[in-house]
């Protein structure tokens, strides 16, 4: 069991600062397969830059991030993505001029018909492929309940809807590690419900989630573990059990 | 009637050309004012071939092409890497390098004094000769390239290109190598619009670099913006009006010179009446400044 989880994502002592300010310091933390890891912590803890890090989109100032066996420290953001990790958006991103199906059939990794040359020589393997990735990306609309919005450009949908097709991108994309920057803020009861759940059901699936949020009780209810974060450094981390009892996090969020 | 038949052949010229660029000012997102400086190496790699080699029409025209690709991925390389505005300027800057070669190399391209006499295509002992006859092989390219262009935009390939124009670091999370993408639809772009080049300095018989210079780009961009930018008959309408409609004022009765200047005010008048009024173009699906009105 240790051994698994060594193999699967190990960070190992991440530094960045921005311009002297610290962001990251000294962050170690560790997931196993099909685990669901929370981080809390207040604004500015280095949260986001954690993910950012991770996906490279930043590069840190020094420390190691090792992958299903494979370093990924200082690789690039596309390369990382295609080995499997993808990740949402704080500020939650998503084609919004193209329909909400195309931005599912984006998101397929190794497309054939993203090379250039197979449209023109291989095109009937590009359109069976692509007729393959329709059926998959219906199936996986149907699953987050916005089918009946395929069609709809993805600036329509509701904040909500965007939110749940921000992850369900990540479920097109196949990855084996999501990382979901606050998939819940700002959401009504009904679609915290539809999205934890979405949420709770990826690790039968075989993924692994790390994911940021500030709803203490939707965090505390789908983690199996979390991680306390404050001013760049792990202040504490446990089950949600432990954490919840924690003094300090109790001073900082749960009086 | 041999007038207006000149007048669709630019048409067919400048759809090549509209065509092109839309795929990277309209599909991808990138203003490039580099445009008319791979029309100019299309034209002059063909003219210099046939003029120094007498090699055949279609060996040119790939030979074009194929220059103007590499061209293509010579200044893409390093423009591509920057963003935005900086993009911008740095293709201003080798559209004025390449205009630079071609008015300066003198013993080479002949400078201002340009290549008269370039010889009519002949495929394959057809000659193409009269007015009729060139409308027909421009209207053939242009729809080859409308073709392909087509290909490329309605593709999964195309699906990113449209992804990075509206947000990179979303396409660049799910994997996609953004300059690649870019760097490949740049040369192209590049490769298409020799196209043009070859069909112009065979038509005209006569090429010099004032037909290559940085007004010829923004020509060519002003056809994409007011025609549609992201949708490819948008370009073809644009080159359309934008060909046609300052031939109109030669009936007005404007004296010549009045009338060459006046064209410049209108395109000028034009472009800033679209992009007040009407940023998408007639059927255009990508806004100009979209984001900026969206924050």
């Amino acid at each position: 069991m240790r051994e698994n989880m060594a193999d699967f994502l190990t960070v190992d002592s991440l530094n960045k600062s921005f311009d002297g300010i610290v962001a990251l310091e000294n962050f170690s933390c560790k997931i196993k397969k099909k685990g669901i890891l929370g981080l809390i912590g207040p604004n500015g803890a280095g949260k986001s830059t954690f993910f950012n890090v991770l996906t490279g989109f930043i590069t840190c100032d020094s420390g190691k991030t090792n992958f299903m066996g494979t370093e990924i420290t200082g690789k690039s953001a596309d390369k990382i993505a295609r080995m499997g990790i993808s990740r949402t958006f704080q500020d939650l991103r998503l084609i919004r001029q193209i329909r909400v199906l195309d931005n599912i059939l984006l998101c397929f990794r190794d497309q054939p018909g993203e090379k250039l040359r197979n449209t023109f020589i291989k095109n009937s393997l590009v359109r069976k492929k692509e007729k393959e990735n329709k059926k998959k990306a219906v199936a996986l609309l149907e699953y987050a309940g916005i089918a009946d919005k395929a069609g709809s450009l993805a600036n329509d949908l509701s904040y909500g809807q965007q939110k749940l097709l921000s992850i369900t991108c990540c479920l097109a994309a196949d990855a084996d590690l999501l990382l979901l920057d606050e998939p819940v803020s700002g959401l009504n009861p009904v679609m915290i419900e539809k999205i934890l759940s979405i949420i709770s059901e990826l690790p039968e699936k075989g993924k692994s989630v790390i994911l940021i949020e500030h709803n203490m009780e939707a965090i505390m209810q789908i983690s199996d573990r979390i991680i306390f974060m404050d001013t760049g450094k792990k202040i504490s981390e446990g089950t949600p059990q432990e954490v919840r009892s924690d003094p300090r996090i109790i001073e900082a969020y749960l009086d | 009637m041999e007038y207006l038949l000149h007048i669709l052949i630019y048409i067919g010229i400048y759809s090549i050309l509209s065509v092109s660029l839309n795929l990277l000012v309209g599909y991808t997102g990138i203003l490039s004012i580099a445009h008319a400086a791979f029309y100019g190496v299309g034209a002059y790699v063909a003219a210099l071939m046939a003029l120094k080699l007498h090699s055949p029409f279609i060996l040119n025209l790939l030979l074009g092409i194929i220059a103007a690709g590499i061209l293509g991925a010579l200044i893409g390389i390093p423009s591509l890497r920057i963003k935005d505005d900086y993009f911008v300027i740095a293709t201003f800057a080798f559209q004025v390098i390449v205009f630079s070669v071609l008015n300066n190399w003198v013993s080479f391209t002949s400078g201002p004094m340009g290549l008269p006499g370039i010889p009519q295509p002949d495929i394959f002992g057809l000659k193409i000769s009269s007015h009729i006859e060139f409308l027909i092989l421009v209207t053939l390219l242009a729809a080859l390239v409308f073709w392909i262009s087509n290909r490329v935009v309605k593709s999964p390939f195309g699906r990113v290109l449209k992804a990075i124009r509206e947000d990179e670091v979303f396409a660049q999370s799910f994997g996609k190598n953004i300059f690649a993408f870019k760097l490949k639809v740049f040369m192209i772009s590049a490769a298409l619009a020799a196209i043009a080049g070859v069909m112009y300095a065979t038509y005209i018989s006569f090429i010099d670099p004032t037909s290559f210079t940085i007004m010829e780009s923004i020509f060519i961009i002003s056809i994409v913006i007011i025609g549609g930018a992201g949708n490819l008959w948008g370009s073809v309408i644009g080159a359309v009006v934008l060909v046609a409609l300052p031939e109109l004022l030669r009936f007005v009765g404007l004296p010549n010179a009045v009338a060459a200047n006046i064209r410049q005010i209108l395109y000028g008048s034009l472009l800033v009446i679209f992009m007040m009024w009407r940023p998408q173009g007639f059927i255009g699906e990508y806004f100009f400044k979209q984001e900026s009105e969206n924050q």
